[in-house]
């Protein structure tokens, strides 16, 4: 039974339910004349509620944790030898009996993995049955029950109503949810990686070669991951795209909020918002189709030799796309500042653009700076742009002209092709994930506390 | 330090009046004002480049995906074999297998060479070299179960021309890698009127090729589709719900400022890691399946989740509280003020940031690399647990390919992206704007 109709089952039985127990409530108002405590529609949710979330938790747990049930019983019921002792390896055998059972590629078949499929798939399937079972025997009850407690005294609305304030917390909670499912899904595989490869070399060490050999006898068989050049290689990229972003940014922002009439201001809010929404991977291919070439050519102009994938090329790319969120996020700095400061020096005398330098971004300058941080933040996690534009080797250099790699490329050309489970090159991921996660959560919150602390000391 | 003789106002004092129009008050005063011009150019100029930029990019971009709507196809006079589908009836299942199994190629390679009388091997290579790898073969194929009593006579069909010959016909004075034979025979089609570059419908029905003529976006199309039709099913009513709760509901404690800035973190985590996060639990923990619409969904859904959920509140706080004292005043519960009141006025406010959140996930690609759906897919998906990709994977996919024809083919793609975006965000504003004047 798919677990598609499962779920229809349920929500089945809750409508089923639902109208039940509101024509119920109906029949009694009329027949018995009073009025209910609860609306008719109150008592018809409670019963779509009574019967809804447990077939759902039903679900959930099956979801969850059926392929850890059915995996043991699939691999005691092969004959012994068959499968590998090896718990990498036996990771990788399950992984092509899924395969096969569901049908997809798998890295290799063999009599036993089609004879393990097959028993797997059989095993699921009753598994699922069983499930639709629970959850259809668990419907009925509550349903009945819930159409037996209709009465005219009967609080259906405060028990709906808790009900779905429980909702609107279990709602909540899967924000926190997901911040504790990254750090833990990152956490659990970097713990993994690091007892391969010592946390020091990773972080200090000035050679990234993560492809490892095939055969374990083979020279440099363990790759090297010392993330340093991946480290440069973003702060160059970074800085590169700040020096585009911020001066144009910033300066965009004081022109529309102090110079630019209400004409411009339609025109010119548009074009940034456009710009802002485009996405990444067209910048991407804006970079590799325009700005590469035409950096090389210059470069070679000047007589200089330019890597055709330049950090230049990729960083002044990411310096365009990250110009209207610099820009959005200093407009309301600078708007965040009183009127009367402004209006006090040019009461003294002075020129407008005194009055900016001087008075407005002195005034603004926290909400600046946090700005600058989160356009930091912005440029350290793009992805699509780096992935197109920058290069795959692991140089240390701090020339703009040359190829550099990022942390983001590299988790990109690490996670995606052939995967070999459980090896250092796949969890180095995972390891470079959390570094990435980390500064950039560190560089939000710094900014988030800066711009709040400033928002405070002028409200 | 400066002593208070060097300031300007003493300098140009004379018994205690400043004396403004003195020459070097003046001077003075000019380079002041001309400073004052100097940098309102200066952010004219910013705000101009910014301006060029997208100018420069769509430009760019609808320069290149000029070409990549159209298709050349050569008109042939083409003699079907008559053993095609020898002994079965047309219509029947077997008729179908036959004739899908026939080599066609070498068909329409026959026809080109009874055209052309060209015998020896080296002219048959550059021959083969005119049509297209698949696409001939799937024009003679539709054409022959379109209408089976083809079978043993000579048609006359359009065939789409290869990669090089569509480039040469799009554009004849670019270089070209076809012979000069090749393209003298080319010109023969021209001139006899047997080549037209028309609109390739194709484009918005076929999944990824390894041929450019037979590539399309229909199959990344309907998976961006299918999609965010989870994220939004996940998203919408996850991220409305948590904006009522923290909004109306939550009372100020520890828990809900934490929850808030939460949010605020999540709303700036890279996308790339919610890709791993999505690699980590939805495909290795709970084992869903690798490259499908409902893993890529829930991915964009939890990634999407903050921005709704911010302008959730801000549109609920926006709602006066005259509504709400109003209805509780009338004895309606906390639940029904929200229920029946709030959120009615609140909707608009959040359907737009509901709406600005999908254009962001449409437009997202990294998280879907982490999933797999990087992967070619020639078919159109037709379920959410089926492999599939997504728009802008698939423009990924194209530009990192060496041909022209992908270049164009990368560049038409990404119009059809922009054209869904932009018509989004219009009706964004368009929602914003209808919200605001009531």
């Amino acid at each position: 039974m798919p677990l598609v109709v499962t779920l229809a089952t349920c929500l089945l039985a809750g409508g089923a339910a639902f109208v039940l127990c509101h024509q119920r409530a109906l029949a009694l108002e009329a027949e018995r004349r009073c009025t209910l405590h609860s609306r008719p529609f109150h008592h018809g949710m409670l019963g779509a509620i009574l019967v809804i979330p447990p077939g759902l938790v039903f679900m959930l747990v099956w979801l969850m944790a059926g392929n850890a049930l059915v995996n043991p019983m699939v691999l005691d019921a092969l004959p012994a030898g068959a499968v590998p002792a090896d718990p990498a390896l036996r990771d990788l055998f399950l992984n092509d009996v899924h395969n096969i059972a569901h049908d997809a590629v798998a890295s290799s078949t063999s009599p036993v993995k089609e004879q393990a499929a097959a028993l797997y798939a059989e095993l699921m399937a009753r598994g699922r049955t069983i499930v639709w079972l629970l959850t259809l025997t668990c419907a009925l009850l509550m349903g009945a029950l819930a159409v037996r407690k209709v009465a005219p005294g009967w609080r259906a609305r405060d028990h709906v109503e808790r009900g779905f304030r429980y909702l609107l917390i279990g709602c909540s909670v899967v924000a926190i949810a997901t911040t504790v499912g990254i750090v833990l899904s990152l956490l659990q595989q970097s713990l993994d990686f690091f007892a391969r490869v010592s946390p020091i070399e990773f972080l200090f060490g000035l050679h990234w070669s993560p492809q490892t050999a095939l055969r374990a006898d083979q020279v440099g068989s363990s790759g090297a991951f010392g993330a340093v050049p991946l480290f440069t290689g973003t702060l160059l990229i970074s800085v590169i795209a700040m020096a585009v972003a911020v001066p144009v940014g910033l300066m965009s922002a004081i022109y529309m909020t102090q110079y630019a009439s209400r004409r411009v201001r339609q025109v010119a809010k548009p074009v940034l918002e456009i710009l802002a929404g485009v996405p990444t991977v067209v910048y991407g291919f804006f970079a590799i189709l325009v700005v590469a070439p035409w950096v090389r050519e210059a470069g070679e102009a000047l007589g200089l030799t330019v890597s055709s994938q330049s950090a230049l090329a990729a960083g002044a790319v990411m310096g365009i796309m990250i110009i209207p969120f610099m820009s959005s996020l200093s407009d309301d700095a600078i708007t965040a500042v009183p009127k009367s400061l402004s209006d006090g020096s040019l009461a003294l005398g002075a020129t407008k653009a005194e009055t900016i330098v001087q008075v407005l971004i002195p005034a603004a300058l926290p909400g600046i700076v946090g700005a600058f941080l989160l356009a930091i933040s912005r440029a350290i996690g793009e992805t699509m742009i780096v992935a197109m534009a920058a290069g795959l080797a692991a140089n240390l250099t701090a020339n703009p002209l040359e190829a550099v790699t990022t942390v983001t490329v590299q988790i990109v050309s690490l996670l995606t092709g052939d995967q070999e489970f459980d090896s250092a090159k796949t969890l180095s991921a995972f390891a470079l994930g959390l570094v990435l996660f980390t500064v950039t959560l560190a560089l939000n919150v710094v900014a988030l506390r800066v711009v709040r602390k400033y928002r405070e000391t002028y409200e | 330090m400066a002593s208070a003789s060097d300031r300007p106002a003493s300098r140009h004092r004379d018994g205690g009046r400043a004396q403004w129009h003195s020459p070097a008050m003046t001077r003075r005063i000019r380079r002041r004002y001309l400073g004052d011009r100097l940098f309102r150019a200066a952010g004219l100029a910013a705000l101009t480049a910014a301006g060029l930029f997208l100018l420069l990019l769509v430009g760019n971009i609808a320069w290149q995906a000029r070409t990549g709507f159209f298709q050349t196809e050569l008109r042939l006079e083409v003699a079907i074999p008559a053993d095609v589908a020898a002994g079965e009836t047309p219509g029947s299942p077997g008729f179908g297998a036959a004739v899908d199994a026939y080599p066609w190629r070498s068909v329409a390679l026959s026809a080109l060479r009874e055209r052309f009388g060209a015998d020896s091997r080296g002219d048959l290579a550059s021959l083969r070299g005119l049509i297209s790898r698949g696409g001939a073969a799937v024009a003679l194929r539709a054409a022959v179960r379109d209408d089976p009593t083809l079978i043993g006579r000579r048609a006359t069909l359009w065939l789409p021309a290869s990669e090089p010959a569509d480039q040469w016909a799009k554009d004849r004075d670019a270089a070209t890698a076809l012979s000069e034979r090749q393209v003298g025979w080319l010109e023969s089609f021209a001139a006899a009127g047997d080549l037209k570059t028309h609109f390739n419908g194709r484009f918005f029905a076929t999944g990824n090729s390894r041929d450019p003529a037979l590539a399309g976006i229909g199959g990344a199309v309907i998976g961006s589709f299918l999609t965010l039709l989870v994220t939004l099913a996940v998203a919408f009513p996850i991220g409305v719900f948590t904006a009522i709760y923290l909004e109306e509901f939550a009372p100020q404690n520890r828990i809900t400022d934490f929850i808030e800035v939460n949010i605020n973190n999540l709303a700036a985590v890279p996308s790339i890691v919610f890709g791993l996060l999505g690699l980590q639990v939805f495909l290795n923990t709970f084992g869903m399946p690798r490259s499908a619409p409902v893993v890529g969904g829930l991915t964009l859904a939890l990634m999407t989740l903050p921005t709704i959920i911010i302008s959730g509140r801000a549109a609920l706080k926006a709602v006066p509280n005259s509504i709400r004292d109003a209805a509780l005043g009338l004895g309606a519960s906390r639940t029904q003020v929200v229920l029946h009141h709030v959120l009615p006025a609140a909707m608009p406010g959040m359907l737009t940031g509901t709406i600005i959140g999908m254009a962001q996930a449409l437009g997202e690609t990294a998280p879907l690399l982490m999933i797999g759906m990087v992967a070619f897919i020639v078919e159109v998906p037709a379920s959410f647990t089926e492999a599939a990709t997504v728009l802008p994977v698939q423009i990924y996919m194209w530009a990192e390919l060496p041909e022209a024809a992908y270049r164009a083919k990368t560049a038409a793609g990404i119009s059809v992206l922009l054209i869904f975006l932009i018509s989004m965000n219009a009706l964004a504003v368009y929602l914003r704007n209808r919200f605001e004047t009531k």
